[in-house]
């Protein structure tokens, strides 16, 4: 295994994404040898400071500093990295808004394997890059056989792999800017639109009821906002039932929704897609109500009642208010 | 504006349990229930909408074999205009790449001013669309929530990022997007719809009618292979409570009192 390992790094405000540790992670579990490269597009004094900041975790830094990446259009990375990249490079990515908009694409470009939102790596054999992905809805997961041999594109699943100790890299930083040259596409970046702020801000309540599509029905909601008001508790939801516009966005927990930090989080009739779980943090303790023994949801939670949403919780909205007496 | 969608028939998750054959090597197909991936009726309700509002035409695409014509119907029903399956023996060992492939070849002798696809289908990939693009060399956005048509070539796309944000960008035309869910509300097909399409033909291409190099498509033009399924194994697991209902319920409600739940 010869393959060179890059990593690119998302960041924000001059602060690196947590996944820049974790690929460094993954790129041991790829070769254990391995020294991946960080790769740093965009400009100005936050393209510095990561790339400083960088230099104790990565022991080498591509920076591509350019006005055109000075926000990160994936169209325009693209073909920085494109420009940049040796032949048969294995280039790790996260698997976000970002990582989907820009692999696909890159693997193409590179003609090289791709593999998205990969869960676990299994090592290298041969040619052959062997990595864990999962499907219908992480339900069941699946061994994939990549043939890295002209390199490969592969998107990490944000949090799965868990970062390693800092090894004080006193890494160097490497100007690739001169061999990017000018960048143009037809996707022009205009403006970013700030989330709407609900009438409950659920980022700051300690007990959430949470309902998914198990909820089935919009009329059903009431029987969660019951339960929610018996116990004290707000409401929020996964992402069908926002779909469905059965509540607003603003009650959407999910990495495209809000960052919940809860004591206690009561998921109702929620499968636990990866992007949901993304939304909670803090470690609440979790309750997982679901009639599908196999919902994934039961993986994470610390207690599950395998159950019909619709008659579990008016049982219990009772009961509490029986105590409550 | 025609608009070319691409589409995938997929078990349906919320009506089946889905599980492993004996061997590890697939699902129980046995008595799936199958439809079209929910990303995808989002993106075809999309195209209909914005084919009404440009006066064009809506064409959807699968491949597959002739099991995959129903929903090819289904999208009909809703109002595609046209329809095409894409059906090759390649087809069945080829990975995304070679999907994609046979989508671009597709696009080439069929040529549309703007290609959806959904964000992703039932393997959670979402590669498809973003592949296409960068084949046919158009300009490319995944997990797209709004669309407005600023001009006869130029789209204003939002797309969802972190937070509940979006990220509005202008695309010129023609350009290829995967359509996240909640964009629109699909509407209803209903069955005397699905009867009026059920004897319409349905052209069929395979990959030398494609035109497309063998050697991009196939488990030989595969750089990625699906070795087997298995069920993941369980990284903590919950404490499943048992009983009857009511001493769940009671369990539950000294859980919360513990755990802060009843405040």
């Amino acid at each position: 295994m010869t393959a060179r390992i890059f990593a690119y790094i998302v960041y924000k405000d001059g602060v690196a994404d947590d996944t820049a540790a974790e690929m460094l992670a993954a790129a041991k579990m790829i070769d254990p040898a391995a020294l991946p490269t960080a790769i740093v597009t965009g400009s100005g004094s936050g393209l510095d400071a990561v790339c400083d900041a960088l230099r104790n975790s990565y022991s080498e830094i591509w920076k591509v500093s350019n006005e055109a990446l000075g926000y990160p259009n994936a169209e325009l990375v693209r073909k920085a990295l494109v420009a940049i990249l040796p032949a048969a490079s294995v280039v790790l990515l996260p698997h976000s808004h970002f990582g989907i908009d820009l692999g696909p694409g890159l693997s193409v470009k590179m003609n090289s394997a791709s593999a998205s939102d990969v869960v676990a790596i299994d090592g290298v054999e041969g040619n052959f890059l062997k990595v864990v992905r999962q499907e219908f809805g992480g339900q069941l997961s699946t061994h994939v056989r990549c043939d890295i041999s002209n390199g490969a594109v592969i998107s990490l699943r944000p949090g799965a792999f868990k970062a390693g100790a800092i090894d004080h890299a006193n890494g160097m930083i490497v100007d690739k800017s001169p061999a990017v040259g000018a960048l143009s596409t037809r996707r022009r970046y205009i403006k970013t639109i700030a989330a709407e702020a609900g009438d409950v801000d659920i980022s700051k309540e300690a007990v959430l009821v949470s309902i998914g599509r198990g909820i089935q029905e919009q009329d059903n909601v009431a029987i969660a906002q019951e339960l929610a008001d018996t116990m004290g508790a707000s409401l929020s939801c996964s992402r069908p039932v926002v779909d469905a516009k059965w509540l607003p966005k603003s009650r959407q927990v999910g990495s495209s929704g809000q960052t919940v930090k809860p004591k206690v989080y009561i998921a109702c009739g929620i499968s636990g897609s990866f992007q949901h779980l993304a939304g909670i943090k803090g470690n609440p303790f979790i309750v997982a109500i679901n009639k599908n023994p196999k919902a994934p949801i039961f993986q994470v939670a610390d207690v599950g009642i395998v159950d019909d949403v619709l008659e579990f919780l008016p049982e219990l909205t009772n009961k509490i208010r029986e105590t409550k007496k | 504006m025609d608009i070319l969608v691409c589409v995938k028939r997929v078990p349906d998750t919320s009506e089946n349990e889905i599980e492993l054959n004996s061997a590890g090597t697939d699902i129980e197909r046995g008595d799936l229930v199958y439809s079209v991936n929910e990303w995808d009726n989002y993106a075809v309700e999309e195209a209909l909408q914005l084919a009404e509002k440009t006066d064009g035409n809506v064409t959807v695409v699968t491949v597959g074999n002739a099991d995959d014509e129903e929903i090819l119907r289904r999208e009909m029903a809703m109002g595609a205009k046209r329809s095409a399956l894409v059906s090759d023996e390649a087809c069945k060992t080829s990975d995304r790449a070679g999907i994609a492939s046979l989508l671009t070849a597709f696009v080439q002798k069929n040529p549309h001013d703007l290609i959806l696809t959904g964000v992703q289908a039932e393997d959670g990939a979402a590669e498809v669309g973003g592949m296409m693009a960068a084949m046919l060399d158009y300009p490319f956005a995944s997990l797209v929530s709004a669309i407005e048509v600023v001009d006869g070539n130029k789209l204003m796309v939002s797309r969802e990022i972190e937070g509940g944000n979006k990220e509005v960008n202008e695309m010129e035309l023609p350009c290829v997007l995967s359509i996240q869910t909640g964009i629109n509300e699909p509407r209803y097909v209903g069955m005397r719809g699905i009867r009026q399409v059920a004897s319409v033909e349905i052209p069929t291409y395979d990959a030398s009618q494609l035109g497309i190099d063998k050697a991009r498509v196939g488990q030989s033009g595969s750089k990625v292979q699906r070795v087997n399924y298995f069920v993941p194994a369980p990284s903590k697991g919950a404490e499943i409570l048992g009983g009857s209902r009511q001493e769940i319920v009671d369990k539950m409600i000294e859980l919360m009192k513990a755990k802060g739940g009843l405040q």
